[in-house]
């Protein structure tokens, strides 16, 4: 029995019957779950590394600059060389801190951070669980990052990290919901929660009475805006950067945090970006398809995009991380543009803008497919 | 415990003896008290050692208490014992973005006292120099206001431009901040070969390139959700704390000393003060912007009037002011900066007193805090130009 | 005040700043890969040419916060003649400047009557310690190979004082040497060629306009086509464009005579003394600082009487042509007009970019740093250049 057949099965979900990972190898538990973590973890590591970098080059050109020249050649290992850095640094907790608190923040953010890869699927085959409640699982394991933030912020026995620990806290609260009820739109039009579902049902959704295949992205562009935006402010991303406001709040809740703990809470903010992004490609970019109605070469199965060989995995794979590159850049375009918004100005803007549109999004998708 | 306590704060208060009385209310373990939050001495909005202690209740700012003198560097004492081509070399240095102003102010004033000749060319130049010192300075809080409002790229642009144009200056004066290009008389020497070429061509570029910064910040709806109707001053208000430059114009009045009482050759061209109506931080940010503008329009206006001449008399080995007293005062980038020279015919001055912009216009910073949230007044602080060494002096 | 766009127009054009600035190259200056152009005046670092410090303590006393440190002793000097009487000189032991409290005004450069000391644009010398950076004397003087010379004044401005007292005392100096140059003309050809021999006076301080950098093109070309090796062929093209730019000038003579010196008076280097007058005047007694300035003044006195007699050997050269009465005239121009050429001050040499390698070889061999090198470098290799041009002036 997979994981995954162990998870829906303790769900009583048993009627599902999970897309089979490539990951397995054989019958073998052990086997199959330790290449998944290690799947798991080096997509973790490396791809958060490669859009930071991919940010330090944006926002460098973006501002007449060159960014990282030195470290590897034009400065691609800059982000391994600061690794390094911050695993040498001391490690200074505040004599007024809560010492255990503080000690086990970062890390209560980034675990969240790791799980939610388990169930990105990154190409044909490539995932490590098919949950049927993916979608679910991706959205409230993402959400418990926060918790971490705000221990790290009450830990530190600082007002600028108390602050800006509340105000990550109020931010996620205010943002889960527009980011949960867009995501509910593409659950519903897609009629199943897994993300492997929700990628298979894109690559067989066509406009109808035609034959032109859509993802997602066109029927509910609207929803995809409020998704991208709640992203951004779940991730404190700017101009959401409330949490962190250096002008304001020196570094927000990671003032006090040095050395590995701080590199954990930056990888976690970087992973975010990764995952949120891996997420919307899911719901709304069609997973690992190269363009709608377009088949992958070397694949067959459903929508021509399952049943892959080497070739079409590969190709998946590279697909994939190409589109997390390109919302990525969206976000670090919009930090080198935009000033930071307001936390009550924020918080109107959920509350009286993205719930209402998103609502209003799902009363729309919800009718058209009663309709259609 | 009784039911309403006050008791005194941890906090060094505002000055020495002057703690801070902090009220608590509430019973036993539900006590409550307004938080304090001390941003500075060391922050990264006060960009240098300057503290404002903000009472707040919740994000709210109930109170604020400007602290400063943490720079103070004692300039008018230190002026008492240097004679004036140290205190060229002394002045540039208190409102460290405007150092060529600061010299000019001082060699007016003991040009006055002499009742001398400043050879034409040289007073040109100098409102050549000058404005584009101006421009400096304000392309710098362009790119720190929208910086403390979370805008990162205008601060690399304007240093773009400044560099272009610190090269410019440097290659008359040898230096990039501290100028130390006057001398009682005149310039220590004429400009190089090139350089009003290169000013007219920079002029051109500047002017073309602040078009990013207007649609980048001026324009953006996030940059004016952050600053319109933030901080209100009226001018009533402001000419009471005595605030001037930008921020004064912003109220709503074309004061501007380069106007209203001319000195070197600006009588003689035509100076646009762009003024704002309510005098929020937009306004404040938006005269800033078309200062440049106006500025550059100043700088095109010289490069047709340059005579060509001589740039300094002929000094006696030591320069004395003679007995008694005057007040310059010019319109510095942030400001109007005010110098009393009082001398009793020595070599140094008795004393010189300065008025500096940054120092009033801080002044103002409780009133407009009062009732703000913190992140506005981040906005007010970066939007009400100072310099902390100008405030300390 | 806000603008009357539409929500989201000033959002949109933001981004519309920022990717039209990713396409557009980088200001990023590459430092330390690529070193910046900084302008002559810079004020970089101090630099001491300590031959000329005359230990007069004026920079050390006008220092705003007194960072230099000078020691001297004084060294008596034996008469020089024989019953003279022994002086007194001050020698110079120590000079110092601590650059962690300079604070780069200037003061010093700008009072120092001896011209021993100079900006120079050089700035890589931050130490971790504060302490290293008290330099000493070596060190300074070391800096002065790095001091490049003034830039050119702007059109509008008026010549620098000490120039333009110089240019007054030439003008009176020519007027004289014109009234002679006249009457003796006058006295040798009796009368008729007077009008000449203004002329040709008046050419003569018209001369140092003539750029000794400049070849005639066509006469080079001509020299080349009839296979004459290129030095040779520079070098005669050469003196055929100063030949004729003197005739050209000599039209306009009238009205430069007045223009001309100013050009001509910085040529000679206000920081050089005459050695000879210099040692006679300290045998004598006088005070070092005296003699300094006296033999400076004797030594501008000198270079402008060279210069003066180069001049109107020139002109009576031409002063002769002009009649074209004897034929030595031909001879005499052809003399002439090369003499106004070569001297080694005046030789331009293109290129100043280049640097010499065995001599940047050596100096990195025995550890000096890259900039200092280089600078060196530099002025051997303009050294060499200007030699060459010597040589093949002087082979012509
Ligand atoms: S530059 Fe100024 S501070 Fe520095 S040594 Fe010279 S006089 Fe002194
Ligand atoms: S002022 Fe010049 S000559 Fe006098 S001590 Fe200083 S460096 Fe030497």
């Amino acid at each position: 029995m997979s994981i995954a057949e162990m998870a829906n099965a303790a769900a009583g979900l048993a009627q599902f019957s999970p897309a089979p990972s490539l990951l397995e190898i054989g019958d073998s538990f052990w086997l199959s779950a330790v290449l998944k973590i290690a799947v798991v973890l080096a997509v973790f590591f490396v791809v958060p590394l490669v859009v930071g970098y991919m940010e330090h080059k944006v926002m460098g050109h973006q501002q007449a600059r060159l960014g990282p020249m030195e470290a590897g050649p034009h400065g691609s290992l800059q982000l391994v060389a600061d690794g390094i850095k911050f695993i040498q640094k001391e490690d200074l907790i505040p004599s007024a801190a809560d010492k255990w608190v503080f000690a086990i923040a970062p890390g209560v953010a980034m675990v969240p951070a790791i799980l939610i890869f388990l169930v990105l699927p990154l190409g044909p085959g490539i995932w490590g669980v098919d949950f049927e409640l993916g979608l679910f699982y991706a959205l409230a394991v993402g959400s418990v990052t926060t918790l971490g933030i705000l221990m790290g912020g009450w830990a530190s026995a600082n007002k600028f990290s108390l602050i800006g620990g509340l105000r990550a806290a109020a931010q996620l609260i205010a943002y889960e919901l527009p980011l949960i009820l867009a995501g509910i739109a593409v659950a519903l039009q897609a009629g199943t929660l897994s993300l492997v579902g929700i990628v298979e049902a894109q690559s067989t959704f066509f406009i109808p009475g035609t034959e032109i295949n859509l993802w997602y992205l066109f029927p509910q562009i609207l929803g995809f805006g409020i998704f991208f935006i709640a992203a951004m402010a779940e991730l404190a991303r700017p101009p959401f950067d409330m949490p962190i406001a250096d002008s304001e709040l020196v570094f927000g809740y990671m003032t006090e945090y040095t050395g590995i703990k701080y590199a954990m809470y930056m990888l976690t903010e970087y992973a975010g970006m990764v995952s949120m992004s891996a997420l919307m490609v899911v719901l709304y970019l069609g997973g690992w398809q190269l363009l709608p109605g377009v088949p992958m070469p070397g694949c067959g199965g459903s929508g021509n995009i399952f049943d892959c060989n080497a070739l079409g995995v590969g190709l998946g794979v590279a697909v994939t991380l190409g589109k997390i590159m390109l919302l990525t850049f969206l976000m670090v375009w919009a930090r080198t543009t935009y000033p930071r918004l307001r936390e009550d100005q924020l918080q109107r803007f959920s509350w009286l803008v993205l719930v209402p549109l998103s609502l209003l999004n799902l009363a729309i998708i919800a009718v058209a497919k009663g309709v259609f | 415990m009784s039911d309403m306590s006050t008791r005194e704060t941890v906090m060094p208060g505002t000055a020495p003896g002057e703690d801070l009385l902090i009220e608590v209310t509430g019973d036993g373990d539900f006590q409550t008290a307004d938080m304090q939050l001390s941003i500075g001495p060391a922050h990264p909005a006060t960009h240098g050692v300057f503290r404002i202690i903000l009472e707040m209740d919740g994000e709210r700012v109930v109170d604020a208490h400007p602290v400063i003198g943490y720079m103070h560097r004692g300039f008018e004492k230190l002026a008492e014992h240097r004679d004036y081509r140290q205190i060229m070399a002394l002045v540039n240095r208190h409102d460290w973005l405007s150092g060529f102003s600061n010299e000019m102010g001082v060699a007016l004033a003991v040009e006055r006292m002499l009742e001398m000749e400043v050879p034409e060319r040289a007073q040109w130049i100098r409102m050549l120099i000058a404005e584009w010192n101006r421009i400096l300075n304000h392309l710098m809080f362009t790119g720190s206001f929208a910086l403390e409002l979370g805008a990162i790229t205008p601060m690399f642009y304007a240093f773009r431009e400044r560099e272009d144009i610190q090269h410019m200056l440097e290659s008359a004066t040898g230096g990039r901040l501290h100028f130390t290009y006057n001398q009682v008389g005149g310039l220590k020497i004429d400009l190089p070969k090139g350089f009003l070429r290169r000013s007219a061509e920079l002029s051109a570029i500047t002017r073309a390139r602040l078009q990013d910064y207007k649609d980048l910040v001026l324009g953006s709806d996030i940059f004016q959700a952050r600053t319109v109707g933030i901080g209100p001053l009226s001018t009533d208000v402001a000419l009471s704390y005595g605030v001037s430059g930008p921020t004064l114009q912003a109220t709503g009045i074309p004061e501007d000393s380069r106007v209203t009482e001319p000195y070197l050759k600006y009588g003689e061209i035509d100076v646009p003060v762009p003024v704002g109506e309510n005098g929020d931080s937009f306004d404040r940010f938006y005269c800033l912007l078309h200062r440049i503008e106006a500025s550059l329009d100043v700088i095109d206006q010289i490069h047709d009037h340059m005579p060509s001449g001589p740039v300094n008399v002929k000094l006696p080995k030591q320069v004395k002011a003679p007995e008694g007293a005057t007040y310059v005062r010019t319109e510095n980038p942030l400001g109007q900066l005010g110098y009393w020279l009082e001398s009793d015919g020595g070599r140094t001055p008795w004393r010189l007193k300065m008025r500096t912009p940054s120092f009033s216009n801080v002044a103002v910073m409780p009133h407009l805090l009062r009732g703000t949230l913190v992140p506005d007044a981040i906005s007010v602080l970066g939007s009400v130009f100072f310099v902390v060494g100008d405030i300390d002096r | 005040m806000a603008t009357t766009s539409p929500p989201g127009v000033g959002l949109l054009k933001g981004l519309g700043v920022t990717i039209k600035q990713m396409f557009k190259p980088a200001v990023t200056q590459q430092y330390p890969h690529v070193k910046p152009d900084l302008p002559p005046r810079t004020r970089g670092v101090i630099a001491l040419m300590d031959e000329n410090c005359t230990v007069c303590m004026l920079c050390s006393r006008e220092c705003p916060d007194w960072c230099i440190y000078i020691d001297s002793h004084k060294e008596t000097v034996p008469p020089a003649k024989e019953g003279g009487r022994a002086r007194t000189r001050n020698v110079l032991d120590r000079f110092a400047i601590d650059f962690a409290l300079c604070m780069y005004c200037g003061i010093c450069v700008e009072v120092c009557p001896f011209d021993a000391l100079f900006w120079s644009p050089e700035f890589e010398y931050s130490e971790y310690d504060i302490d290293k950076l008290l330099h000493e004397k070596g060190k300074l003087r070391e800096w002065m190979d790095t001091v490049p010379p003034p830039p050119a004044l702007d059109e509008g401005a008026d010549a620098p004082g000490e120039v333009a007292t110089a240019i007054e005392k030439a003008n009176q100096e020519l007027e004289a040497a014109k009234a002679k140059a006249a009457e003796e003309a006058r006295a040798k050809e009796q009368g008729e060629q007077a009008p000449a021999a203004g002329d040709a006076a008046a050419a003569a301080p018209a001369e140092p306009e003539v750029k000794a950098g400049e070849i005639d093109q066509e006469t080079f070309d001509r020299l080349i086509a009839e296979g004459k090796s290129e030095r040779i062929a520079r070098s005669k093209a050469k003196a055929a464009y100063v030949k004729k730019e003197k005739q050209r000038l000599k039209e306009q003579a009238e009205q430069q005579a007045a223009a001309a010196p100013a050009a001509e008076e910085p040529k000679v280097e206000a920081g050089e003394i005459d050695q000879e007058t210099f040692d006679q005047l300290i045998a004598e007694g006088k005070s070092e600082r005296m003699a300094r300035a006296k033999a400076k003044a004797a030594y501008v006195k000198k270079q402008k009487a060279k210069l003066r007699a180069e001049a109107e050997q020139a002109g009576g050269g031409d002063a002769v042509e002009a009649p074209a009465a004897e034929g030595s005239g031909e001879a005499a121009a052809g003399e002439a007009a090369p003499s106004a050429a070569p001297r080694k001050a005046d030789i331009e040499v293109e290129g100043a970019g280049e640097i010499d390698q065995e001599t940047y070889d050596a100096l990195i061999a025995s550890g000096k740093s890259e900039r200092i090198a280089r600078s060196k470098a530099k002025a051997a290799w303009v050294r060499k250049k200007k030699q060459e041009q010597m040589d093949a002036e002087g082979d012509a």
